[in-house]
């Protein structure tokens, strides 16, 4: 199955590349993976989807616990979530193929944040879902170009991963 | 507030940490650091012949006393040669703290001479790393490296110092932090109340109960602990290699190791049990055999410090989590509180029935009237040494044998690589022990093929007056990957024999040591007593034992833990 993590980590030097050597070290998947600072300077964020069993989730979780630089973490799949990714997609855009894709994009509340004659660049964030639902609607063969940020997470209501 | 130099703060924060011996190897990146270490003589240096031996023998050191062991090494060749010691210090949750020297700061990155990514390199095999940004921070770094190092569940630290870090002639305020607090780190200091009286009330209603002790134990300081509570209960008790010493061997109640090369009886009360009490195991592969045989009709009570060991590999019914010396102490309090008494009925059938597989088994092997078996160099070591010596191993078929003849009644005197396997572990080891156990047996149970994987430290013991027993048990053959051959690839020996070995005796008498060959059974003890009579010297004994043994029991691969084979042709 697959579940979002989202991590309080030490802001220092070599501690993500401890996060992400414990998935390759003992073959875990990563999916996504986001890292930034948090308002407060000395912790980074870092959010990681990534998919297995239960008893493989239950590892991850306590494995990165282990970490000595994790302060926190969350399995944000256990609760109630918001989820949200950002993509930035360049599209061939001629012709006819300009209202279309500008519908296209009205109907998945994105953004044209550049335009040439020739080429369209949207701005698309909502959950990996819709993004991938946007792809297909566009269909592959206008796709010039596509980057995605990795999934980010927070929970509902009061819950807060914080100190 | 005095101002010491980042290489003077070293020494001076490892003097206050109260670290008598250092184990290493001078180079350019580590220079400072040893002038600063010649300018005293509180902290003690042994120089070794190789950097891979100065981390076991901090590890050896730390195995016998508890006590986190230290290692002082320079960049690049000196950082990567310990990796094999750090991984094997990792694997059994030893304490250590590895100090490296590394190129400058200015440098780092650019491919500089001797100059390796140790942080990077060291990170998949140790508990934690820490790099040095500045001088000022070196007595921090330091006090939490050996915090992290021995506390919660233990492990090796890597401290990575550029060179000029330690510069002589810019100088800092000293003071050694007196409490380290983490907010990313804090180990369990107790278990769940709850947890362990539900726990408690399982075991007192159990009627097949097991208890199953790993090295958790030993390295919790638990030993205590767990024979009190063991012997209050009445329970059979099995440890595994590296719980040996736990629980005293030559106690009724305690059925040997388990495993792959366990006793029969051990294996079959797993299977047969009803209840399994974990305390410091973390079901290792070597024990389980095939998890989903593992012991069908037991339900799991684990205790351990460390949350990513239970229902790792196989589920337990009841976690907790917490020092297993501190938990123990609870149960013990509960069970002599509880109205609930074991049923006496149950338990004598239990005992019954595993006297019964005693009977049939045990731990035997068939004699020669002409070839040394090397079972019986072990049992009768064991007898010359009153059972009461630090033993060191390293891998293969002496290791097995030593673990199963020598009768170990103390814990942290059984000393082996367990989890890593590591080949050239036990001569380094024993000269650790026996640094500071001057007045103690050290015995190294090796074979012909390990011992060449650090012999070179002969000379280390020649000047350091070590005076170690070497028991080399010389089957002229890597015996235990011979005898997976002839079980496994009919009896194909592939590279498993070694042609031109070297005169043990003389190699050993070149580097100012005795040396004593027995290749007649007849001189078997003679021989092995004039050896250990020898108080001050070093003596290598060459042993020829009979090159076609086999280790039994062994479990039969992907079976489940009663599936053995007890001999070359008995499977049960």
């Amino acid at each position: 199955m697959r579940r979002i993590i989202s991590v309080l980590l030490e802001n220092e030097p070599g501690a993500l590349s401890r996060v992400v050597g414990l998935f390759s070290q003992r073959n875990y998947n990563i999916e996504t993976l986001t890292v930034a600072p948090t308002e407060d300077e000395t912790l980074s964020r870092l959010t990681v989807t990534t998919t297995g069993s239960d008893r493989v989730i239950e590892q991850i979780t306590k494995q990165l616990n282990k970490l000595v630089e994790v302060v926190k973490l969350v399995d944000l799949t256990e609760g109630a979530h918001i989820e949200r990714e950002l993509m930035l997609i360049k599209l061939k855009a001629t012709g006819s193929q300009r209202a279309e894709i500008k519908r296209t994009v009205d109907i998945f509340r994105g953004q044209i944040v550049d335009v040439t004659s020739s080429v369209y660049t949207v701005q698309l964030a909502g959950d990996s879902d819709k993004l991938d639902g946007f792809v297909q609607a566009i269909g592959t063969s206008g796709v010039l170009e596509v980057v995605r940020s990795g999934v980010s997470g927070i929970a509902r209501g009061e819950k807060v991963l914080s100190l | 507030m005095e101002l010491l130099s980042g290489a003077d703060m070293l020494i001076r924060s490892l003097q206050d940490q109260g670290i008598e011996y250092i184990y290493g190897y001078p180079g350019g990146a580590a220079l400072h650091i040893y002038d600063a270490l010649f300018r005293q003589d509180q902290v003690k240096h042994i120089l070794v012949r190789h950097e891979q031996a100065a981390v076991h023998m901090a590890d050896g050191y730390a195995r016998a006393t508890g006590q986190p062991g230290t290692v002082l090494v320079t960049s690049g060749p000196g950082a990567t040669n310990t990796i094999t010691g750090i991984a094997t210090a990792f694997m059994d949750s030893i304490p250590m703290v590895v100090l490296c020297g590394q190129v400058a700061s200015t440098l780092i990155g650019e491919d500089a001479f001797q100059e390796t990514d140790m942080m990077g390199v060291s990170r998949p095999v140790v508990k934690h790393n820490l790099s040095v940004r500045h001088p000022s921070e070196i007595p921090e770094i330091i006090r939490k490296a050996y915090y992290i190092a021995s506390t919660g569940r233990p492990g090796p630290v890597v401290v990575d110092i550029p060179k000029d870090m330690t510069a002589p002639n810019e100088r800092f305020e000293y003071a050694y932090p007196k409490k380290i607090k983490l907010r990313s780190y804090n180990p369990a200091i107790r278990g769940h109340a709850g947890q362990i009286k539900k726990a408690v009330d399982m075991m007192l209603a159990a009627r097949r109960p097991v208890i199953y002790a790993g090295g958790g134990v030993i390295l919790g300081k638990a030993s205590g602990q767990l024979t009190e509570l063991v012997r209050k209960l009445g329970y059979p008790i099995t440890n595994t290699l590296m719980g040996i010493g736990c629980y005293p061997a030559s106690d009724k109640q305690h059925l040997g190791w388990l495993g792959m090369h366990g006793t029969y009886e051990a294996n079959m009360a797993m299977h047969h049990s009803d209840l399994i009490l974990a305390v410091g195991a973390r079901f290792d592969d070597r024990v389980t055999n095939a998890t989903e045989k593992f012991c069908p009709g037991a339900r799991i009570i684990h205790i351990d410090i460390d949350p990513a060991s239970i229902s790792k590999t196989i589920d337990a019914d009841v976690p907790i989590v917490g020092p297993v010396d501190v938990v123990l102490k609870e149960m013990l309090a509960l069970v002599k509180d509880s109205k609930e008494k074991p049923d006496a009925d149950a338990l004598a059938s239990w005992w019954k029935q595993i006297d019964e597989w005693r009977a049939f088994h045990g731990m035997r092997y068939e004699t020669s009237p002409d070839v040394i078996k090397p079972q019986e160099v072990v049992e009768m070591l064991c007898r010359l040494t009153n059972g009461d010596a630090f033993v060191t191993s390293d891998v293969g078929q002496h290791q097995m044998f030593a673990a199963q003849y020598y009768k170990f009644d103390k814990p942290n005197r059984w000393i082996n690589s367990g989890g890593l396997g590591t080949m050239g572990f036990g001569l380094p080891a024993a000269m650790g022990i026996k640094l500071t156990h001057p007045d103690d047996e050290v015995l190294c149970i090796t074979g012909e093929g390990s011992i060449q994987m650090n012999i070179q430290e002969l000379s280390t013991c020649n000047q350091y007056k070590l005076p170690v027993k070497i028991i080399n048990l010389n089957n002229q053959a890597l015996g235990m990957v011979k005898q997976w051959q002839d079980m496994n690839y009919e009896s194909r020996h592939s590279h498993s024999y070694m042609e031109s070995l070297p005169d043990f005796i003389k190699l050993a008498e070149a580097y100012g040591h005795v040396g004593i060959r027995i290749d007649r059974k007849e001189d078997l003890e003679p021989k092995l007593k004039e050896a250990l009579a020898m108080k001050d010297r070093l003596v290598f004994v060459d042993i020829q034992v009979d090159p076609f043994e086999h280790v039994y029991p062994m479990q039969v691969a992907r079976g489940s833990m009663k599936d053995m084979w007890l001999s070359k042709t008995e499977r049960v």
